[in-house]
């Protein structure tokens, strides 16, 4: 039998339904699995105590037979959400001790669901980064190695601690989020399931804001068909997020008929990119012909704004993030520099910033103080703000044409090695997001599924992207694309 | 659009981030590499289209102008880096 932590929340719910494990024995698996992967530095606030006292409930609440299908499954929660008197930190240094007095909403509603916390998971930090290289934790190394090289490699980010915990069977599944791709690019790193639902359909309360217009938390998860089980948990209308959707929330799960016949497919032309790795080209290729057999009709699109996508989200991005992250300054939580004799409360401020927030995070700050400063704000901000209008316009108006879903590449590339980018220039790292930013401008659900491995034995992901609100229906084609791919792989244990 | 060093520390001011003179250049340099970077949303022809301000249509709910939280100063205060009898206390800020 499979190790209990190996398991799907699909196969663990089954078992626990039938009596045959225990929420306390998955949730022992898990920590034990935790304890030893110390290396992949992917756990960074473990709560054994907690976990194993959510687990007892969860078998109560199981034993009396209503038990919902998230109840007793253990979890990896990502630093960024806030969870109650335990540190939530968006891995950044200006939250050190912080502990929050409430719970996310997300969190919450997992919670209430039954599902068991193991502890709080790694991340770029404030969730800026594609690679887990900004983290006050240190990095985040991916299960995933190429062949036998030992080259330690990045999970991506921002969610690569989420990844590298799931792909690593540390915990069945993960929460992450995603901005620019922060839950899809990792996802495709080291072959999982990601999931970035449409902006609304989970509550942003509790998440620590970067970049508010376009943050969205969502699953990672071993197969499909569990991020529609763990969506449907984290999703739901919150009268605290003033831009959380009041629409019901459908059982996503019974939706995956795996049944694609007569769904119309795009192919944007425009994520042809030059220099694009020809293995990259192949996985897409194959992507549209498995979607072929098994029914549905392909078409050729455009996206014609697709080029401005990432120019775009540079500076709507950090100008958001200028804003929400001016609250870190030493007054009500987290780091205060130690100040000299003299010091007013403006050195407070930028002490207190200098030293709490890593280089990236400075460096968005500022760009997005720039953009927004007076005499700039026309020429950087509202343009953008216009050239996003017309990246939503376009998949609109391909959606319109009756498209029902858009099949591209996740990622530019494999997981690389940490450090490889070290001396690239800031927009060399942007580059990792450029299949996946589109969706957050245009605020709709994307999801990357492992569809092969690279001739380094690395794993590939495509991306799917859906009409608004459609999770359901994106997430049946994502399973009719699991199941032609029959992705099987996992990394081989090292660590 | 180039960034200068005397730029970069305004920016650097209006951001409340204290950045040391030596590390200016290396700044301004990254600001440059970026700004170029964005410089390509020129090209976009943007007349008569409005700035996106919500990316899904909503309108926002309403509710009744009441008190429906509060009373938690303890909470508020836990924590910060220096409370003091129910404030949050920080260096003099008027002379």
């Amino acid at each position: 039998m499979t190790d209990l932590n190996a398991l799907t929340i699909a196969e663990a719910r089954d078992l626990l339904r039938k009596g045959e494990t225990t929420s306390v024995a998955l949730t022992e698996a898990c920590l034990g699995a935790i304890e030893g992967a110390g290396v992949l530095n992917a756990f960074v606030h473990n709560t054994p105590e907690l976990a194993l006292e959510q687990a007892r409930a969860a078998d109560a609440r199981l034993a009396g037979g209503d038990a919902p299908a998230m109840c007793g499954i253990p979890l990896g929660i990502k630093d960024l959400f806030c969870t109650k008197g335990v540190p939530s930190q968006a891995a950044s240094a200006i939250l050190n001790g912080f502990k929050p007095e409430y719970e996310s909403t997300v969190t919450q509603n997992l919670f209430d669901a039954g599902a068991v916390m193991l502890g709080k998971l790694n991340m770029d930090e404030f969730a800026m980064g594609s690679s887990n290289e900004t983290s006050t934790y240190g990095n985040v190394v991916n299960p995933w190695r190429r062949g036998n090289d030992e080259t330690p490699l990045t999970p991506g980010g921002s969610s690569g601690g989420s990844a590298s915990a799931v792909a690593a069977d540390l915990c069945l599944a993960a929460t992450g989020t995603d901005t620019g791709g922060s839950i899809r690019q990792p996802a495709a790193f080291v072959g999982i399931t990601g999931l970035k639902p449409t902006y609304g359909r989970c509550s942003r309360w509790g998440i620590v804001a970067f970049a508010s217009s376009l943050d969205q938390a969502g699953p990672m998860t071993k197969t499909v068909r569990d991020a529609a089980i763990m969506l449907g948990a984290m999703a739901g209308h919150d009268p605290m997020d003033s831009t959380s959707a009041d629409l019901p929330v459908p059982d996503f799960e019974a939706m995956l008929t795996g049944d694609i016949r007569g769904k119309t497919i795009g192919i944007p032309k425009e994520y042809r990119m030059d220099g694009m790795p020809d293995e990259i080209e192949t996985l897409w290729a194959e992507g549209r012909a498995m979607l072929e057999d098994a029914g549905a009709k392909i078409v050729d699109i455009s996206l014609p704004h697709t080029k401005y996508a990432l120019p775009a989200y540079y500076v709507i991005a950090p100008a958001e993030a200028s804003s929400n992250l001016a609250r870190y300054d030493g007054v009500r939580y987290g780091h205060r520099a130690k100040l000299s004799q003299g010091d007013g409360i403006t050195e407070m401020y930028e002490k207190t910033r200098a030293e709490g927030f890593g280089a990236e995070v400075k460096r968005r700050v500022m760009i997005g103080t720039y953009v927004l400063s007076a005499g700039f704000y026309d020429a950087y901000y509202n343009r953008a703000r216009r050239v996003r209008a017309l990246i939503k316009r376009d998949f609109d108006e391909v959606f319109a044409q009756g498209v029902d879903a858009i099949l591209t590449p996740a990622t530019p590339s494999a997981a690389f090695g940490l450090g490889e980018m070290t001396d690239a220039d800031p927009v060399q790292m942007y580059l990792n997001d450029v299949f996946t930013v589109t969706v957050n401008l245009a605020g709709l659900p994307g999801i990357a599924v492992p569809t092969g491995l690279d001739r380094q034995g690395l794993p590939l992901g495509l991306q799917l992207i859906g009409r608004p609100w459609e999770e359901g229906d994106l997430l049946n084609t994502a399973y009719a694309l699991e199941a032609a791919a029959g992705f099987v792989s996992k990394p081989a244990k090292w660590w | 659009m180039s960034i200068d060093i005397e730029t970069a520390r305004r920016v650097a001011k209006l951001a409340r981030i204290k950045v040391e003179d030596e590390d200016l250049p290396a700044l301004a340099g990254e600001f440059n590499t970026i700004l170029g970077f964005i410089e390509q949303l020129n090209e976009v022809d943007i007349d008569g289209v409005e700035p996106m301000t919500s990316v899904t249509p909503m309108r926002l709910k309403r509710r009744e102008d009441v008190v429906t939280s509060g009373g938690m100063q303890d909470k508020i205060l836990s924590n910060a880096p220096d409370a003091r009898e129910g404030f949050f206390a920080v260096p003099k800020v008027v002379e």
